[in-house]
């Protein structure tokens, strides 16, 4: 595919497939992070099946725009979209966490035919997609890139390295989401650390900013359009999500961030998700 | 007397030639682009060069970007920043993916002199070597750092070249070429052999030839790449001279010195010692007066061939 063509209808049914296998994956694992992961769901599903101009048959193909998931503990979200859009075998998804999978903790671009980038330790996923986006300039090619990042990610202070070195750089081709969850490992973000204003903070550093309700697939979608309209500068989403989305017992439940649910959890969930 | 060569300044030179023959190479500085020569390129090729201001840790992810979408990237500062500054993003964005970063940083050792312990990278060659996959290079005057930032061009994967700060008597003489993981030797000799690198192989060449007078015949061997490190003229140097002597501008644990032993050990122990700088960080001085204090001359080199020759079983 090029770009994906799911109607609305259908995002929300592919949301709901995506959020079955975080947590089956999860679960199977025994570990791993679904709190993040169910966050982002709207956001990533809008990027493979909307947004992204990509070939899951040719993962190495030039031409493609990039998605980089900084966050990279929301690997189970990423393998779930990578598995729907048909560049990993759905059955491989169980292997996650597992030794020899293809389906590392964390994503790396070594072992798993879709990942653009190793990532893991927080903070570098910008930088590494300003790089990406400036051969871009220098090639000729219009593809984009598009790098998603956590709330509490932004306590990282080479976040706003990159972020002004890209608005310094002018690369337009360059889509920074952040999945505002307002949850970090020890707690609230006010609480552990304030990032607010947030979207202040980006506009200051010199990005195009939108925010949106990132449980709201029109606002998601329309959200990236303009990005793609805005020239001479990068465009930050600051979409504004529910930790544990999805399921009830999980939402804005700080516990899920690093805990896989057990398997009597994970059954409840999966009915929740039906 | 040798001709004065400097390492950053044939490393600016051969960036720039690199810049005409390749449109793939780019170049990204972290605001001392006047210091490690990129500036050369800057000003030839100003939409292939990438000043990241002092950010070295974006530095290095921007580079790993450009990499992996298929430009040869040079990222530069200087050593102390290149390597614990943003060691992390070395380590995941880097070294994880094996990308073709070269990380070529300038002012590496004590010789940086008056700025002090902070600008001082002692300990830079053990963090890139303890990298995998990293190949890591410290050529010993201007006209190996040619031949090394071409090879280093030439070959995948990511690098760590390190340069120095003051000019360095010409040890090696056109032409010269330069082999990865290959060390050269530079004096043929049967009674002890002298590891050196960068700054020290001139030093160990001049303690050489004052060695010669008293009667000890010693091999020079220049091991440029520090990893790989050429493992059979290590061994064969064991089993041919029966001791070895490392000399490096650069912390004893961790560096050539400890890379060596390693290899000796496993294959031929023979007596060893390290002309290193111990465990403490240096503090202003001139150049001079800094490899004095810690004993990184032709005299320590000197008094090291002999207690390890004085060390062979009989």
């Amino acid at each position: 595919m090029e770009r994906g063509q799911a109607s609305a209808q259908n995002l929300e049914s592919i949301a709901r497939t995506l959020r079955r296998h975080i947590i089956s994956m999860t679960a199977a694992a025994g570990s791993g992070h679904p709190g993040g992961s169910l966050s982002a769901v709207e956001i990533v599903t809008a990027l493979f099946f909307r947004i992204l101009r990509h070939r899951p048959s040719d993962p190495e193909w030039a031409g493609r725009d990039r998605f980089i998931m900084s966050k990279a503990h929301a690997a189970p979200l990423l393998y779930a979209a990578l598995a729907e859009t048909g560049y990993l075998p759905v059955a491989e998804l169980c292997t996650l966490r597992k030794l020899d999978s293809r389906l590392q903790g964390h994503p790396d671009r070594r072992c798993t035919p879709g990942v653009e980038m190793t990532c893991g330790s927080l903070g570098q996923g910008l930088s590494y997609g300003i790089g990406v986006a400036l051969t871009a300039r220098l090639n000729s090619l219009d593809y984009r890139v598009y790098v998603l990042l956590g709330d509490g990610e932004c306590d990282e202070g080479q976040v706003w390295e990159a972020a002004m070195s890209a608005a310094h750089f002018k690369v337009d081709n360059l889509v920074a989401t952040i999945d505002h969850n307002k949850l970090q490992l020890d707690g609230w973000n006010r609480e552990v650390m304030n990032l607010e204003p947030l979207a202040d903070k980006w506009r200051a550093f010199g990005w195009h900013v939108v925010e949106v309700d990132g449980h709201d697939f029109p606002q998601v979608l329309a959200a990236f359009e303009e990005a793609r309209q805005v020239k001479g500068q990068p465009t930050a989403i600051i979409a504004h999500t529910v930790k544990g989305k999805g399921v009830s017992f999980m939402e804005n439940k700080v516990d899920f961030h690093g805990k896989a649910p057990t398997p009597e959890e994970a059954d409840r969930a999966l009915q929740e998700l039906t | 007397m040798a001709e004065l060569s400097s390492t950053r300044e044939a490393y600016g030179k051969t960036l720039l030639a690199l810049g005409k023959e390749n449109p793939d190479i780019v170049v990204l500085d972290a605001d001392l682009s006047k210091s490690t020569m990129t500036h050369l390129f800057a000003r030839e090729f100003p939409q292939r060069f990438f000043d990241c201001g002092i950010a070295e840790q974006n530095m290095i992810g921007i580079a790993a970007g450009l990499a992996a979408s298929g430009k040869i990237a040079f990222a530069s500062t200087f050593a102390v920043f290149a390597t614990a500054r943003c060691y992390d993003q070395l380590r995941v964005c880097v070294a994880q993916p094996h990308l073709n970063v070269k990380v070529v940083a300038t002012h590496g050792g004590i010789t940086v002199g008056e700025d002090g312990a902070s600008h001082h990278a002692i300990e830079d060659l053990a963090l890139a070597c303890a990298l995998p996959g990293f190949t890591v290079i410290v050529p010993a005057d201007g006209v190996e750092t040619g031949e090394v930032i071409r090879a280093v061009a030439d070959t995948p994967g990511p690098f760590y070249v390190r340069l120095g700060r003051p000019k360095v008597p010409e040890v090696l003489s056109r032409p010269y070429r330069f082999v990865i993981g290959r060390a050269v030797t530079l004096r043929q000799g049967f009674d002890a052999t002298i590891i050196a690198i960068g700054t020290m192989v001139s030093r160990a060449l001049e303690a050489a030839g004052s060695l010669a007078q008293e009667g000890i015949d010693c091999r020079v061997l220049n091991m440029s790449t520090v990893k790989p490190l050429d493992t059979d003229a290590i061994v064969q140097a064991a089993r041919e001279t029966g001791a070895i002597v490392t000399a490096e501008e650069h912390l004893e644990h961790g560096g050539l010195g400890s890379r060596v032993a390693q290899v000796a050990g496993q294959n031929q122990a023979v007596p060893l010692s390290f002309v290193a700088i111990k465990d403490v960080f240096a503090k202003s001085g001139t150049p001079e007066q800094l490899l004095e204090r810690h004993g990184l001359t032709a005299a320590a080199i000197e008094k090291a061939v002999v207690s390890a020759v004085g060390r062979k079983k009989q």
